[in-house]
């Protein structure tokens, strides 16, 4: 089976850390950033464990403000 | 394998709308809003109807619907955008035209134009987002209340003998003969979401045809009115909501 290696970019600036994204992504990519805010005081998501994202694109789909992009690439065996 | 390997514009699968508007959407963290909003503008760069487009904006959360989405909009008075878009259609008759209301605006004091619009069958479609409160005003009681729950102005729950019960309009929109397709969905998990856009892309198709009306339900959470998170505004809307409000297509003709 072709297997697929993804990643997320979160725009940091539009992000609401409402959270959705976390728990829509189904190989715990995502997670908020328990440090930092954006201009508007939320912690925003980022990929905590960026090897196991797959690119499904579920987190982008949940996102109420659009501002995921996702990205993904093909591995040759 | 590098991420940055990754991130080209050539692996792309998902991104922004371009019909978006690169604005700061005024909406809380996790409303339903921003999804449906979404799903809109992806639909009609699907369809490639972005200079046809004609959108009625409602009062409520969703009044500044015309600085997110990128097409031709009119601000309707309270409850009368399918009387507006109504006008628009028989004027320009080529053109789709889409209202986008919440329960507060379609539901309550648009009940009426609702009604007779879906009745005399105008070739529009009406987009309805209902999550069960008055959001805007601050989580007030609307006609969608279920039974039992607490807003601001039912502090002890919403009780049948004093406030009535849940007004299904869906159910009513359906048994009018205008309509062509009456649906219920909703947007909390990324299959929903899909199931959204179709349905959203049928309306529109279908207003393009002049097939009569359209109604897309949107069973929605409103994390800020009813106190939870956004994820467990997802978990009751799917205990309780759904249980009055059965997702799934009502009428299909």
């Amino acid at each position: 089976m072709a297997k697929f290696k993804g990643a997320v970019v979160v725009n940091e600036k539009n992000c609401k850390g409402c959270e959705l994204c976390v728990k829509a992504c189904p190989c715990d990519v995502l997670a908020l950033d328990a440090n930092e805010v954006n201009d508007r005081g939320y912690h925003y998501a980022l990929m905590r464990n960026p090897e196991a994202c797959i690119g499904c694109g579920s987190c982008a789909m949940v996102c109420p403000d659009a501002c995921i992009e996702v990205y993904k690439v093909k591995l040759e065996n | 394998m590098d991420i940055n390997e990754i991130i080209k514009p050539e692996n792309c699968v998902y991104h922004r709308p371009k019909l978006l508007n690169d604005v700061h959407m005024h909406y809380c963290p996790g409303c339903s809003h921003g999804v449906v909003h979404k799903l809109i503008a992806e639909v009609l760069e699907e369809i490639g109807q972005e200079e046809t487009a004609i959108g009625v904006a409602p009062v409520g959360c969703a009044v500044f619907a015309y600085n997110y989405i990128d097409i031709d909009w009119i601000e309707a008075a309270h409850g009368r955008a399918p009387a507006i878009a109504t006008a628009v259609k028989r004027l320009m008759p080529d053109k789709l035209v889409f209202t986008y209301q919440g329960d507060g605006d379609l539901a309550a004091i648009g009940t009426c134009e609702t009604i007779h619009a879906a009745n005399r069958g105008e070739n529009i479609a009406i987009i309805f987002i209902n999550n069960a409160i008055y959001g805007m005003t601050g989580g007030q009681m609307a006609p969608t209340t279920l039974l039992g729950m607490k807003t601001a102005t039912t502090p002890y729950g919403r009780r049948a003998d004093l406030n009535g019960y849940p007004l299904k309009i869906g159910d009513l929109v359906a048994q009018l003969d205008g309509t062509c397709y009456v649906t219920r969905q909703s947007v909390h998990t990324p299959a929903a979401v899909r199931k959204a856009k179709a349905a959203i892309k049928k309306a529109f198709e279908n207003s393009l045809a002049k097939k009569g009306t359209s109604f897309v339900e949107i069973v929605s959470t409103c994390n800020s009115g009813w106190k939870l998170t956004p994820a467990q505004s997802n978990e009751w809307m799917v205990q309780n909501m759904f249980a009055k409000y059965p997702i799934g297509d009502l009428k299909n003709v």
